[in-house]
């Protein structure tokens, strides 16, 4: 019996459920949206039909998902956590063998009108796991070797599978929302300064295996690491998204040149300008200003999650909102580096703003899991 | 697994420890994106502007409209047709071979034009307008637009190209235009970006080229948005050009037509010039070709065909040809001695049919020799003799001098191409050229226009019409540019006695109408147009003496190449002097048969202002004159032939 079980009955039920919501959470998530309708509306040139419109569809499509699972009593999805990450690491199985090969990657499984992303899915299910998991493990045991070990494995192996698509982001995300979860549970430092010595040596073993039959990345994943060390290098080539993404923000000025009236983003000199890269066009239309808002925006979420966190004192909750919180956080940072030249383009989308519907949904569906828990915490 | 309240509170006091730090962390972050956002979007601002400006806005020059040409009366010689022509682009037809097929079976497009198009479409970005078919006529044009809802992708356009409906009678004196090859640019010093244009068309030879910057104008510019693969995406800014300057020519097309239709198959060129203006009124070359050929580009075939004619059609003879002026020289040579005081008029000179200097023996074309004769009966029978008499007594530079001074020897500046400068030999051009002394038997050669003497039917014309006028006229070939009047030349007196002037004239006026004249069959028998002129006939080969001594061998027995140029310089009316014409007729045989019936059929012309009138003609001639006019085949210039201003 945990400490949540003698707390049940202080939970809201029925529709009461709705005004113990995280609502300033939900608020500024719409208004993220929002800003993405708007966004997608302006690089199609006015066209709804383009991407605005199926992005709104999808936005409320992920908001009945996340009401609904929101309203779901979170000790239900705790325990349905292993099922859904032997779910997820089953569908990147299945998208390893039989998925859709799109942009020289298989990363989509076709399921009738739905395209489903089951990395996407992964890096939540991955967070439930390993909530679920320091939840039933002893806190006392958390930094014991053997017991670290079983939720590094949790995280290398669909890790793996998505590098194998090949999907650099994603992995090296679920990689860092899998070791944020970690620390949360209070996994030892000692453990975080092998593994940062690791990823260093990790990473002199991938540029010293380059050229060899051993080498590690894709040729153009090497490419995009070069060109991001100097983008000037190839400037029509590889170098050309982060040359046109920076020029797009930074002709962007203070204020922006206002609403549909980027050049850059609109006039197709960015690639992806609909998805990865609509930031640029936030940040050229709207200036500092915009961008600045968004970031704010952005970090309004992240902080009302970690507050929500704090608030509760269910270990699986914490580390759930946590979890989740620092998935959002790693998709912004890594796309707004990315964007702004300050990591290789690795293509990942920035949340809620860009254009595309797997990504949308499941983290809509992945802050459901936030609300339950925010909404049936103890009391 | 039951674990105390203790233990709970105890880790989640740990998750919130770590959950302090990792939103520090992530705050910390945060902060870093802000200042990196600060930095390039406030700091670094002004030149990220700059460069997104480069990016986005492309200048495209709008060609402007080529001037038009005109004839002395206003006839198109050279104007601007649409070219109805269909451009298709990939990305709006989608299915491209299935919309070219659609696209046969509206209008005619042969197999291969279609093989070529695909391949092309293939080549090339999507939106990339490809052009499926040119010069269309306007019933396919319209079939196209009216179908343009079943052909997806498929653009009807119209643009502006050069036509010159008057075909080959300008060919050489306005020449023709053409796509700019590498070889224009690098002539041209700070070539006009206008020039880059895909399918730009510059002046390539004769007036269109000469003239190119008052045709040409001024390209007007448009600013477009495009993107980074240059796609148009809108237009920004138009600022219209200027379309280039009309010009106004001092030929009459009319004239120019019947020239050209006189001369045939001749090779030959015929210059008709007004005697008091400078005016040229007719400037042909025989053959001649079509310049469209060249606009719209020649095929190797027929390209050839023009370069291997021994008529070399492709060549303006009337200023780049060089030949020797035989007996048309005589009145240089004439004019040299009286100036110089060491003949008179009345100077008798014996012919016996040759002429002895040292142990050199010159022959006169008259074997028998044409007795003692003066200055007007030696101009009207074409006496050598006496001419090489007197060339020897005046020397060789006043002769040269002499024709420097009626227009020969020295490039008369027109807009047309490659000018001749023509031979004007005296003893310093030869010891220049050939490093050697001036002999006499070069003078007695120059005097009668053989020997190194060449000179251009053009540099003829401007002989004849200043020895005609007395004034030194100069050849003008353009009168008005634009709504500008071109200033006629200066025309000072030649500084020649008018005595000696009369003179010469009234021996020109024997060869007419003298009854020993050289060219009397070709008189003008209108009193009031009579007629003065010369006659020559240059020889291309030497008659050796074993020839001479079995018997010169008649011309219309050699190969033609090997025959003698036929020349005729004239004018009238002799009175009151109005338009002088030379002719040229290569290997054409004697000047007085070939030559002068051409020159006075294009002299009457000039002066009547249309077909001559069979009354201007000798009774006897008017039958063959009547049906020679019935078989020419003249252009139908309309009805407003009559109105039109005569020369």
């Amino acid at each position: 019996m945990s400490f949540l079980e003698y707390r049940i009955k202080t939970a809201p039920t029925g529709l009461r459920k709705v005004l113990h919501l995280n609502w300033p959470v939900i608020l500024m998530m719409t208004a993220v949206a929002a800003v993405g309708f708007l966004m997608l509306y302006s690089v199609s040139g006015g066209r709804m039909e383009l991407w605005a419109e199926p992005q709104m569809k999808r936005f409320g499509l992920g908001m009945a998902l996340m009401f609904f699972v929101a309203f779901i009593p979170v000790w239900f999805w705790r325990n349905m956590s292993a099922l859904a990450y032997l779910v997820s690491v089953g569908l990147l199985l299945v998208v390893e063998f039989f998925g859709h090969v799109g942009m020289g990657a298989q990363r989509w499984i076709n399921l009738g009108p739905l395209v489903l992303q089951p990395s996407e899915m992964m890096k939540f299910t991955l967070v439930m796991a390993l909530a679920a998991y320091y939840d039933w493990l002893d806190p006392k045991k958390v930094s014991r070797p053997l017991w670290v070990l079983l939720p590094v494995l949790l995280i290398v192996m669909p890790t793996i599978l998505v590098l194998m698509q090949p999907n650099l982001g994603t992995s090296v995300m679920l990689l860092a929302v899998g070791a944020a979860v970690m620390f949360c549970a209070g996994v030892s430092w000692w453990y975080f300064g092998a593994v940062a010595g690791l990823v260093g040596g990790a990473i002199y073993g991938v540029f010293a295996l380059r050229g060899t039959p051993w080498q590690f990345l894709h040729d153009y994943q090497y490419a995009r690491i070069d060109t991001f060390l100097d983008p000037t290098a190839d400037p029509l080539g590889a170098g050309y998204n982060i040359i046109q993404a920076k020029i797009a923000l930074g002709s962007g000025g203070w204020a922006g040149k206002g609403f549909m009236q980027g050049t850059q983003s609109r006039l197709n000199f960015l690639p992806e300008k609909h998805t990865d890269f609509i930031f640029t066009t936030l940040a050229e239309e709207f200036g500092f200003v915009g961008a600045f808002s968004l970031l704010l925006l952005y970090a309004g979420i992240i902080g009302f999650c970690i507050v929500s966190a704090l608030q509760n004192r269910d270990r699986f909750s914490q580390l759930l909102i946590l979890g989740c919180a620092a998935n959002l956080f790693f998709y912004i940072a890594v796309n707004l580096s990315m964007v702004m030249g300050m990591a290789p383009v690795v293509g990942v989308p920035l949340p809620l703003l860009s254009y595309g519907g797997s990504a949308m949904l499941v983290l809509l569906v992945g802050f459901g899991l936030v609300q339950s828990a925010h909404v049936h915490r103890p009391r | 697994m039951k674990r105390t309240q203790r233990d709970t509170e105890d880790s989640v006091r740990g998750v919130r420890r770590r959950a302090f730090l990792m939103g520090g962390a992530m705050t910390a972050f945060v902060a870093v994106l802000g200042a990196r956002m600060r930095y390039l979007q406030v700091d670094q601002a002004e030149e990220f502007r700059l460069l997104a400006e480069e990016n986005r806005v492309n200048i495209r020059l709008i060609p402007p409209a080529r001037g038009q040409i005109f004839d002395r009366n206003g006839r198109l010689i050279a104007g601007n047709e649409q070219n109805y022509r269909v451009v298709i682009t990939r990305e709006d037809a989608g299915d491209v071979e299935m919309v070219l097929k659609r696209l046969a079976s509206i209008v005619a497009l042969p197999p291969a034009d279609i093989e070529k198009t695909l391949k092309e479409v293939e080549r090339r970005s999507p939106f990339v307008p490809i052009i499926v078919a040119d010069r269309l006529s306007w019933e396919d044009f319209s079939k196209i637009a009216i179908n343009s809802p079943s052909l997806p992708g498929v653009t009807p356009e119209v643009g502006l190209s050069r036509v010159y409906p008057l075909d080959q009678d300008f060919a050489h004196v306005v020449g023709y235009v053409g796509p700019v090859s590498e070889r224009d640019l690098e002539r041209i010093e700070n070539p006009d970006p206008v020039l880059q244009l895909p399918k730009f068309q510059i002046g390539k030879v004769g007036v269109e080229r000469w003239t190119e910057a008052e045709l040409r104008g001024r390209a007007g510019q448009k600013r477009i948005e495009v993107n980074s693969v240059g796609r148009v995406m809108r237009e920004l800014e138009r600022l219209e050009g200027d379309p280039g300057d009309d010009l106004r020519l001092t030929i009459d097309a009319e004239a120019q037509n019947f020239a050209q239709a006189r001369l045939g198959d001749e090779s030959a060129a015929m210059v008709a010039i007004d005697v008091q203006t400078g005016d040229l009124l007719a400037c042909v070359s025989a053959p001649s070709f079509d310049p469209n050929l060249f606009v719209r580009g020649i095929s190797q075939k027929d390209y050839s065909v023009l370069l291997e004619n021994d008529h070399r059609p492709l060549a303006d003879k009337t200023v780049q040809g060089a030949y020797p002026p035989g007996s048309t020289f005589k009145m240089v040579t004439a004019l040299a001695a009286l100036e110089a005081g060491v003949i008179t008029p009345q100077t008798g000179v014996y012919c016996p049919g040759h002429y002895e200097v040292g142990s050199r023996r010159f022959h006169c074309w008259k074997r028998s020799g044409h007795g003692t004769v003066s200055l007007h009966s030696a101009l009207a029978e074409s006496c050598d003799v006496y001419f090489y008499d007197i060339a020897q007594k005046v020397g060789i530079d006043k002769i040269a001098e002499m024709g420097r001074k009626l227009g020969l020897g020295i490039r008369h500046d027109l807009p047309m191409s490659a000018i001749t400068e023509g031979v004007m030999p005296d003893k310093a051009w030869k010891q220049e050229r050939y490093k050697q002394d001036w002999r006499i038997g070069d003078t007695i050669n120059a005097s009668i226009g053989q020997g190194y003497v060449l000179t251009s039917p053009l540099q003829l014309a401007v002989m004849t019409a200043r020895i005609a006028s007395g004034r030194a006229i100069q050849p003008r070939l353009v009168r008005m540019i634009g709504t500008q009047e071109v200033p006629l030349p200066e025309a000072p007196p030649l500084d020649l006695s008018s005595q000696h002037l009369a003179s010469v004239r009234r021996g020109m006026y024997e060869v007419m109408n003298g009854a020993h004249g050289t060219a009397k069959g070709s008189r003008i028998a209108d009193e009031t147009l009579l007629m003065a002129g010369k006659t020559g006939t240059a020889q291309v080969r030497n008659i050796s003496t074993q020839e001479r001594a079995s018997g010169v061998v008649r011309n219309d027995q050699l190969p033609w190449n090997r025959r003698d140029h036929a020349l005729f310089v004239c004018y009238a009316p002799f009175e009151n002097p109005r338009v002088a014409v030379s002719v040229v007729v290569e290997h054409g045989g004697g000047g007085s048969a070939v030559a002068a019936p051409i020159a006075r059929d294009l002299l009457l012309f000039c002066l009547t202002g249309g077909i001559p009138p069979l009354s201007a003609y000798p009774a006897t001639q008017r039958g063959t004159i009547e049906s020679r006019f019935k078989d020419m085949k003249l252009r139908d210039f309309g009805a407003d032939s009559t109105t039109r201003s005569r020369a």
